[in-house]
Parts: C-alpha cells; structure tokens; sequence
C-alpha cells in the first residue's frame, strides 16, 4: 500500500524533470557525479596502493605499524555515514554535505607528505580521509536519486558505479605507472593524487547543479523523523533484507584466497583476482541497472544474491582450472553490478525527499555493519569446517534468505 | 556560463600541476651514470638508496658510490650471486630476481611485498620473505608472510617453509595459522628461520635434506648468522618492540645491542664485530652500525637500507 503511493508521488515529481530529459537519457548531474566518483576514486585507489610500500621502503617503518595504522575505523565511518546524511537533510544541501566530505579528503593527500615520518600523523590523515568517505556517500547518492526521473533510477546508479569502479580500477595503475617512472618517489604520488581529488571537488562545486526539491519542512527533518523514516515497513523491510543478506556475504578477500586454492591456481594471480571481479562490474552496470529499471530493482537485487550462491557453490565444489574461476570471478562482478546501485535506486523509491540522504545512509550502514559481522562469521565457520562446506553452508543460507525475503514480500 | 568558463580553467590548472610536477621530478631524478656492481670487490657494501636503487659504497668512505645496478627493494649478495627482491606493477605482488655473475638467471613471482632476502656464503643459495599486509580488502590489521628459497646450482625451489616437517620442543607441530620469515644460511645443509603461530616465535633449525624445522629458542625473530657462524644477531620482541640481541648459538649466552631503538630489520654483520641495520633517521631509512658485543653507540653510515657487506 505504501510503496504504491510514494511510487505514484516519486513518478508524479520525476515528470517534471522528465520533459528536460529525452527518453531514457541519464540526467546531466549523474554523469557529472560518476564523474567526481571517477577522479575521486582514482586519486583515493592510488594511495590505498602505495601506502604500505610508503610506510616500509619509503620511510623505514615497519609493518608492526601496519596493524596499528588499519582496523581503527570501521565503526566510525559507519557513524559519520549517518551524520552526513542526516547533515544533508537538516541543512537540506546535500551538494555542501559532499564538498565538504570530498574536500577533507583531497586534503588529507597534502598532509601525508607533510606527516613525514610520524605515524600518529599519517594515520590522522588516513582517519579523516575515510571521515570523508563516510560523510559524503549518503549526500551523493541523494543527489543521484533526486536528479533522475524514478524509472531510469536503475541506469542512473548504473553509470555511476560503472564511473565509480573504472576510478577504482585505474588509480593503482596511475601510482604504480609513476613509481616505475620515478622509483621511490612516494611525494609525486601523493601530489598528483591531491590533484586529482581537487578535480573531483572542482567538478562537483561547478558541474554539478543541486538537484531542486521542495523547501524541506524543518518539523519533518528532525532526528526523530530520521528514525522514524527507517522504521516505516517498506524502509524496514529493505533494511533488514539488506542486512540479512550481508550476513550471509563472504567478505572478498576470502572468496579470492578461497577461489585461488581452490581451483589450483598459481599465488602470483591472487593480486589479479580482486580485477576480474572489479572488471566485470564495471561492464556489467550500466546494462544490468537498466534492467533493474523493468524487471524490477528488488527482484534483481534478490536475484544478485542469487549469483553470489553460485559463486559460493563453485568455489564449494572445488574443480579446478582456470574455467571455473573466471566463471566465479564473473558472477561476483555481476552480483555488484545487480546489487550495490540497484540497492540504493531501489531505497530511493521508499525514503522521502526530504529525508533522502538519511534513509540511504541507515540501508547503506545496516548492509555495512552485517557485512562486517558476516566476515566474522564465515571466519568462525572456516576454522571449524574448512573453506568448502563454509562455502557450501553460505550459499545456502543465502538461497534460503532470499526465498524467505522474496515470500514475506509477496504476502505484504 | 562564467561558472563553466571558470570551472574548466580552475580544473586545467589543477591537470597541467599535475603533469608539471611529475615532468620536474623526472627532470631532477636524472642520474649520471655510474659504473656497474662488482660483487668481488671485497671491504665493500651493497644497499638500496631511497629512490631504489641498489648501490656499492666501499666501507671506508661510504659517501662515495662506486658502483650502481638493480632497481630493488632489499638487497643481498655473496660470492657473485645477487639476490633482488622488488615489488612489480600490480599490488601486493613481488619478484625474487638473482643474478649470476652480473648477468639476470631467474625470476620468481611471490605473492607480496618484499620483506626480507638472504644469500648464502658460498652464493648457492637465496632465501626471501614476502608479506601481505594493509590492504582495504584484507582482514583488517592482520598480515601474513611467505618464506622460500631458491636453489641457484640446481634450479630447485623451495616455495614456502610451510612444505616442511615442522616440530616444536621435540613434538610434531601441524597447526595451521604458522607464518615463518628471515631466513639465513648456516652452509649448504642447514639454515634457520623464524616461526610465528598462536602469538608465539621461535627460531627454527631447518635441514635441506630431510625437509625438517626444529625449534631452538622462542622469542627470535629475523636471525643473521654471524660470518665466524657461531653467532645469530636477530630481533627479540618485548610488547610492541624489538630490539636487536646477539645470542651465541654453541653457549646459549645472549645479550642486547647498544641499540635500543625500536628495530624492523633482519640485521647483517659488516663483520664479526659489527652490526648493520636500518632504521628510520627522521626523514627516511638509513643505514646504522652498532658493535655486536653490546658496547659503544650507534652510528648512521649512510642514507638508505638493506645492507649487505660483501
């Protein structure tokens, strides 16, 4: 009952910026935010690259600092997540919400020369770095649903994240392309990153037009309002599908160390693994969200993790060969490309406008935080099991998850 | 359209920065080129200069660079063969490049960053440790190493410690979560290593032959086998730190160094009275030297790290 009347009210606004836009064009302010996401990223990936070589060969320092340096943040992050978006409701200028969070970041890529040598100052810089990743996302994901016309929402996050993954995937290359160039040369990294991350900020002050939504009224934009928001059913519901099925996620790493044992491959293509899924989502966005769009973005977000059981039962199965693991590698790039933005259209659906931001922001830290807990999880299960029946046992939690999710949505 | 005029002309800026600053870094790295190693060049030492370039300095005037070759990460030779351990274009993966003679005679792919490599006296052998550590995708704060050894007369590999026997204070020891790192040659028979697992380090006594690891001592990490082969220099952990010990392998005795810095190296013996290692001088890695038996202070030789006497 719900979701019809807010689909008939999102599609009764989404006419007016559809008679800007020709059939089934991305909106302008999209492709400028995958654009910020494409630099943004780059510059990010580049320093997620280098900063272990930085800490040991560029300055000496051991990797005993490592663990200290990682690991500090998660919760965090997951606060600051619902700061930001609640920030950009209140103040209802999610585009200022998201400069700010670019800008600390951009800026903490001068700071890590400046620390020198001194670890507490690398990892405030580090720190703030994912405070602005934290404050950003849920204002930016706003932005997106608030520009595109509710039945192109599917392609819109498509091109973003295809945008957003491309950024990813090109920054290691960027940092290691300069240090071939110039060997030991951290500070050129950084600079250049810094540049790149003022590009995405630059882009997003000047190209990117705040989309219009009505004055937000201030009752409606309270604290109490944010949760209540999170807990009307159709938001509940996504929430705690979302985090049900984030439990039952193996975390990355795991799949590629699994998947490499596995099937028999040489250690030397582990690095290369995490590519192959990266790749994959890249491709497979744009097409997969604009299916979204007509087969629907909650069946196809179901339907992802239907792709991750398989993935789970290949690795199960245990056959080895090259065959097998890039069919793994190319159902976890699609269950990305049918998940992570067909999520956030999907959510932008059932949040109201002037509470947007926050309600992307509680489905994004509930997945988050299950995932977290789910790696734990599958930790526990492998060390008591073994890797292949932990998979095996996963894929088919998730299978029963989703038929679970799909039978108590059909009967509401 | 004055916002897009400006927005376009604030972000050429920002590109031709970019491309400005790296042009005028390449610019100044321009090296004058110098001769190449001579790995026979006795009273001399190897190390890796803080662009990653691997160096020759003789040991009395270690100002002077009287020689140049790989570009590596850590560094070590002996008896004409060369090991070079490097990081590649892809992250977290490494290779093991040894030289014979001057001239390159395998490269093996590790999974991982370079940590440590060795070469034994008589050049026959080289043992490396690469480890993964810091990545986003990674169990946070957690890392892991690899220890192998390659050898250069026969071709065989020893891909990793873990393939051996292993044995702690005379019990089978088959628990999964071992990591071993530092390896260092005693002869062409025997070498020794460290194990970690369950929180806990030990020195291991490996054997070629039987393909067996036994432990000796707990709480040695990253051992150096002195060049009269009686003597391990290596790192002993209190909490979070390590500081360098030499322990005497024949009584047992075992004393700390006058450094008392907090030391990440698998330190060398310049010779049977001197200890090498490098630690961080406040802008970067540079290479320091302190007396094995304990007396006297550090001093810093030279900016950069991983030496290797020759």
């Amino acid at each position: 009952m719900y979701l019809s009347t807010m689909r008939a009210g999102d599609t009764a606004r989404a006419g007016t910026a559809g008679q800007r836009l020709r059939h089934g064009r991305v909106p302008g302010t999209v492709v400028a935010l995958g654009i910020v996401s494409f630099v943004t990223d780059a510059s990010a990936e580049m320093i997620t690259a280098v900063l272990p070589m930085y800490l040991i060969y560029g300055l000496g320092l051991g990797y005993l600092q490592l663990g200290a340096l990682d690991g500090l943040y998660t919760g965090a992050t997951a606060l600051l997540r619902l700061a930001g978006g609640y920030a950009a409701d209140r103040l209802n200028r999610p585009k200022a919400v998201a400069i700010a969070g670019y800008g600390v970041s951009a800026l903490t890529r001068l700071g890590l020369p400046v620390a020198g040598g001194s670890l507490a100052g690398i990892s405030t810089c580090v720190a703030i770095d994912r405070a602005g990743k934290g404050v950003r996302t849920a204002p930016r994901d706003a932005m997106i649903t608030l520009a595109t016309p509710a039945k192109n929402l599917g392609r819109a996050f498509g091109v973003h994240r295809a945008l957003d993954t491309a950024g990813a995937l090109l920054g290691p290359l960027i940092a290691f392309g300069l240090l071939s160039l110039l060997p030991g040369d951290y500070n050129a990294v950084f600079m250049v990153s810094f540049c790149l991350g003022t590009i995405g900020v630059l882009v997003l002050v000047f190209f990117v037009r705040q989309p219009h939504r009505e004055a937000a009224r201030r009752a409606a934009t309270s604290l109490k309002a944010g949760v209540r928001v999170a807990l009307r059913p159709g938001v509940r519901s996504l929430v705690v599908a979302a985090a049900l099925l984030g439990l039952m996620t193996v975390g990355d790493m795991f799949l590629y160390v699994a998947l490499q044992r596995q099937a028999d491959l040489p250690t030397a293509v582990l690095p290369l693994l995490p590519l192959g899924t990266a790749g994959t989502f890249m491709l497979a966005a744009i097409p997969l969200g604009r299916f979204a769009d007509r087969f629907g973005r909650w069946r196809m977000f179901l339907a992802a993790h239907v792709l991750l059981a398989g993935a789970y039962l290949l690795v199960a199965g245990g056959i080895k060969g090259w065959v097998v693991a890039g069919a793994v590698l190319l159902l976890h790039g699609l269950f990305y490309a049918a998940s992570d933005g067909v999520l956030m259209a999907s959510a932008g659906l059932m949040v109201p406008a002037e509470l947007r931001a926050t309600g992307l922001a509680v489905v994004q830290t509930a997945q988050a935080l299950a995932r977290a807990v789910g790696a734990v999880g599958f930790g526990v299960a492998t060390a008591a099991a073994g890797a292949r029946p932990a998979f095996g046992a996963f894929a088919v939690l998730l299978v029963v998850g989703v038929l679970l999710i799909a039978r108590t949505r059909g009967r509401s | 359209m004055n916002r897009v005029v400006t927005g376009v002309a604030l972000i050429a800026l920002f590109v031709a920065g970019g491309i400005g600053y790296v042009g005028w870094r390449a610019n100044a790295a321009d090296n004058p080129t110098t001769s190449p190693l001579d790995l026979g060049r006795a009273g001399t030492l190897l190390y890796v200069d803080r662009a990653g370039t691997v160096r020759q300095v003789s040991r009395d005037r270690p100002d002077q660079v009287i020689g140049a070759g790989p570009t590596c990460h850590r560094v070590y030779a002996a008896a004409g063969t060369l090991g070079c351990l490097r990081t590649t274009g892809v992250p977290m993966s490494g290779e093991l490049d040894v030289y014979r003679d001057g001239g390159l005679t395998k490269t093996l792919q590790v999974w991982g960053d370079p940590s440590r490599v060795r070469v034994s006296q008589d050049g026959r052998f080289v043992g490396w440790t690469v480890f993964r550590a810091g990545d986003s995708y990674m169990r946070q704060g957690a890392f892991s190493t690899t220890a192998g050894m390659f050898d250069v007369n026969s071709g065989t590999q020893y891909g990793s410690l873990e393939d051996f026997t292993t044995s702690v204070n005379g019990k089978p020891y088959g628990e999964p979560d071992v990591n071993f790192w530092g390896v260092t040659f005693l002869n062409d028979e025997v070498f020794y290593a460290t194990m970690a697992s369950k929180g806990k380090t030990w020195l291991m006594r490996g054997d070629f032959a039987s393909r067996r690891l036994t432990s000796q001592k707990e709480n040695v990490e990253c051992p150096s086998i002195s060049p009269d082969q009686k003597r391990i220099v290596y790192k002993f952990r209190t909490g979070d730190q390590w500081r360098l010990h030499v322990l005497d392998l024949t009584t047992g005795a075992d004393h700390p160094l006058a450094e008392s810095a907090h030391i990440d190296d698998q330190a060398a013996w310049l010779d049977d009275k001197t200890i090498a290692y490098s630690k961080n001088d406040g802008e970067g890695p540079a290479i320091f030297t302190v007396p094995a038996d304990g007396t006297g202070t550090p001093q810093r030789l030279l900016a950069g790290s991983s030496p290797a006497p020759l």
